[in-house]
């Protein structure tokens, strides 16, 4: 059965030493996180850093935005094709301005997407958590698959200096 | 610079979360006042869609008045969000902190009711659908997209999705403090908006590199909505004084100096009446007067070049509406109540330290610049059409009538109102940019100065 533990600290160099303590005991990178009320400098727990493709979600979205942008104004003006002052029916100048804009939104909206997907949301399953995390102390959650190392993990968080240990 | 203050994680929780986790005494009648008012103005505009435009005061030659001025005024208010949040996000200025939410939150609001003038002045509101959706409906043809008209709801649905988006994505870490400390079906509604925030270093990560991707995809858009505002009449050769060059960067800057004078407007009372004195405090105000000198002065120019444009074409008609605007009567006590509001009285205040700093002045003197503000859009709009011109076979003055006005009035009890119900769900001030603050700063010994120092990045 996988259990989740967090052990509780008020400090974040116990936390620290006891994210070191988890991947000295050879836990896997992965099963361990470190919970906290507010954003730390990367790295301040030792902690894994993630990697991402945001970057990539905002170039998508403006792909997708700019080629239906450039759908939609383009071939609204081709279904009614009525010359006005001997001009060309695609009026470039207006189109790029509302391709301009659906691709900017595009490029928004994918983004949040983006965000949401990156911070693996939603996640209703909240495993091991305690509300005074976003009271300023800091949590070190531990995901294991089954109970056998569940002790081992215990006598990291308490030898770190963990102050208060839950199991969920 | 800002000052360090040590104030716990769990005191900022209390503090910034006393309207929201508690219903402040003043909070129902106010909601209660302002709901009535609301509940009037709507009351007006179903009259006067049901009775038709012949309510208001718009007559031949003057068709556009006091709705299109009410809406520009709000797309200009929604500049402050943007504007406050996506550059100082990106210049990582540190007194952005208590600033960022409501500003953000006045975009929204500010769009969401500017969008109602546009509406209702079409008379019969179903038939924008006609206009605006790329849909050929009955008609067989589809929207002209040659037209600022078109371009306009566009670059606003834009803005107001991408604004909202931007609120909802720095709402997160602060939804799950909310989940955190409610019971009952207020727990559901915040762990359901929340999505199971935890708080972890990549979640951390995503917040802090998609504000700033947020924030850099967000200015171009800004910048875009009031030049296509201002297009809106400068597309327009027949008018004089709405055909220039000028107007988008003349319509941007003037939008930042009365959304930034909003802001202003909106922390001193969000000081007053939620206590956040150890929050909002006078350096912010300093920081904010600082950059409204600077954005009050390039609009300033702009206003004088938008003159010196008029009369170097040496054009007739354009001489003679600068004339009618600066000099006759009522138009010139117009002209003098805007110059003193937007920009005489305020500018010379906020170049004092000890006014900066002073929350009353600073709030009274953001209040002259909308007034100001407000009075600007209506010279630009109304005297372009208002002045008598050849050809003309039929005359009247323009004369806002009640109905106009009432309608005006709505829309800002119809923002207060929106905010405060806003406030009463959500903290006002982003509890987790506070606690960064706390965690990112620290007081350094130099000699036998201690200074404030920011972590900003780690190698």
């Amino acid at each position: 059965m996988s259990i989740s533990m967090i052990g509780l600290f008020q400090e974040a160099t116990p936390a620290a030493d006891a994210m070191d303590g988890l991947k000295n005991a050879g836990f896997e990178l992965g099963s361990f996180d470190v919970l906290t009320g507010t954003p730390y400098p990367e790295g301040a727990f030792g902690e894994h850093v993630p990697q991402h493709r945001l970057f990539r979600f905002p170039a998508f979205g403006a792909i997708i935005g700019f080629t239906l942008s450039l759908f939609l104004t383009a071939a609204t003006q081709l279904a009614y094709p009525l010359v006005t002052g001997g001009k060309p029916i695609l009026s470039i100048f207006a189109m790029l301005i509302i391709m301009y804009e659906l691709t900017m939104l595009s490029g928004v909206i994918a983004t949040v997407i983006g965000i949401i997907f990156e911070s693996r949301l939603p996640n209703l399953k909240m495993g091991a958590y305690d509300r005074r995390i976003t009271e300023g102390w800091i949590g070190v959650v531990i995901n294991l698959e089954d109970e056998s190392r569940a002790d081992d993990a215990e006598k990291v968080l308490n030898y770190a200096g963990a102050v208060e240990i839950k199991k969920a | 610079m800002q000052q360090k203050r040590d104030l716990s994680q769990e005191y900022t929780n209390r503090v910034l979360l006393n309207g929201t986790l508690e219903t402040p005494k003043w909070w129902a009648p106010t909601v209660a006042g302002l709901g009535f008012v609301v509940l009037i103005g709507l009351i007006i505009i179903a009259t006067m869609i049901n009775r038709g435009l012949g309510l208001t005061g718009l007559s031949r030659p003057v068709y556009w008045g006091l709705f299109i001025t009410t809406f520009v005024f709000w797309v200009g208010i929604s500049h402050a969000g943007i504007m406050i949040s996506a550059i100082l996000r990106l210049t990582q200025a540190e007194w952005r902190r208590p600033v960022t939410r409501a500003a953000e939150l006045l975009t929204v609001c500010s769009l969401f009711t500017a969008l109602v003038f546009p509406l209702i002045h079409a008379g019969r509101p179903w038939r924008i659908a006609y206009w605006i959706l790329p849909y050929d409906i009955s008609r067989g043809i589809y929207p002209n997209i040659r037209s600022p008209l078109i371009m306009d709801p566009v670059a606003i649905s834009t803005y107001l999705t991408g604004s909202t988006l931007f609120l909802y994505i720095a709402l997160l870490p602060d939804l799950g403090v909310l989940r955190d400390r409610t019971t009952g079906w207020k727990n559901a509604f915040y762990t359901l908006l929340a999505l199971g925030w935890k708080g972890n270093p990549r979640q951390w990560q995503m917040q802090t590199i998609g504000g700033i991707l947020l924030s850099a995809l967000m200015l171009p858009i800004f910048v875009s909505v009031h030049s296509i505002v201002s297009w809106d009449f400068a597309v327009a050769s027949a008018v004089e004084g709405w055909h220039s060059t000028i107007f988008a960067p003349y319509f941007v800057i003037g939008a930042v100096h009365s959304g930034v004078s909003a802001v202003v407007t909106m922390m001193a009372l969000m000081r007053w009446l939620w206590k956040w004195d150890d929050f909002i405090r006078p350096e912010h105000f300093d920081a904010l007067a600082r950059l409204l000198i600077v954005v009050a002065t390039g609009w300033l120019a702009c206003t004088f070049l938008e003159l010196i444009f008029a009369l170097y074409g040496q054009d007739a008609p354009e001489i003679a509406l600068r004339e009618m605007q600066i000099f006759q009567w009522p138009w010139n006590l117009l002209f003098i109540i805007f110059m003193v509001t937007g920009y005489i009285i305020p500018v010379p205040v906020w170049c004092v330290k000890k006014y900066r700093n002073n929350i009353a002045i600073m709030f009274w003197t953001s209040i002259l610049v909308n007034v100001g503000m407000w009075l600007e859009r209506f010279l630009i709009i109304v005297p372009g059409l208002a002045r008598r011109t050849p050809f003309v076979f039929t005359w009247e003055a323009y004369r806002p009538s009640p109905v106009e006005w009432a309608i005006m009035i709505w829309s800002f009890a119809w923002v207060s109102l929106l905010m405060l119900l806003f406030s009463r769900f959500f903290p006002l001030v982003p509890l987790f940019e506070q606690k960064e603050s706390q965690v990112f700063t620290d007081d350094i010994q130099i000699g036998r100065a201690k200074v404030p120092a920011i972590v900003r990045e780690v190698e």
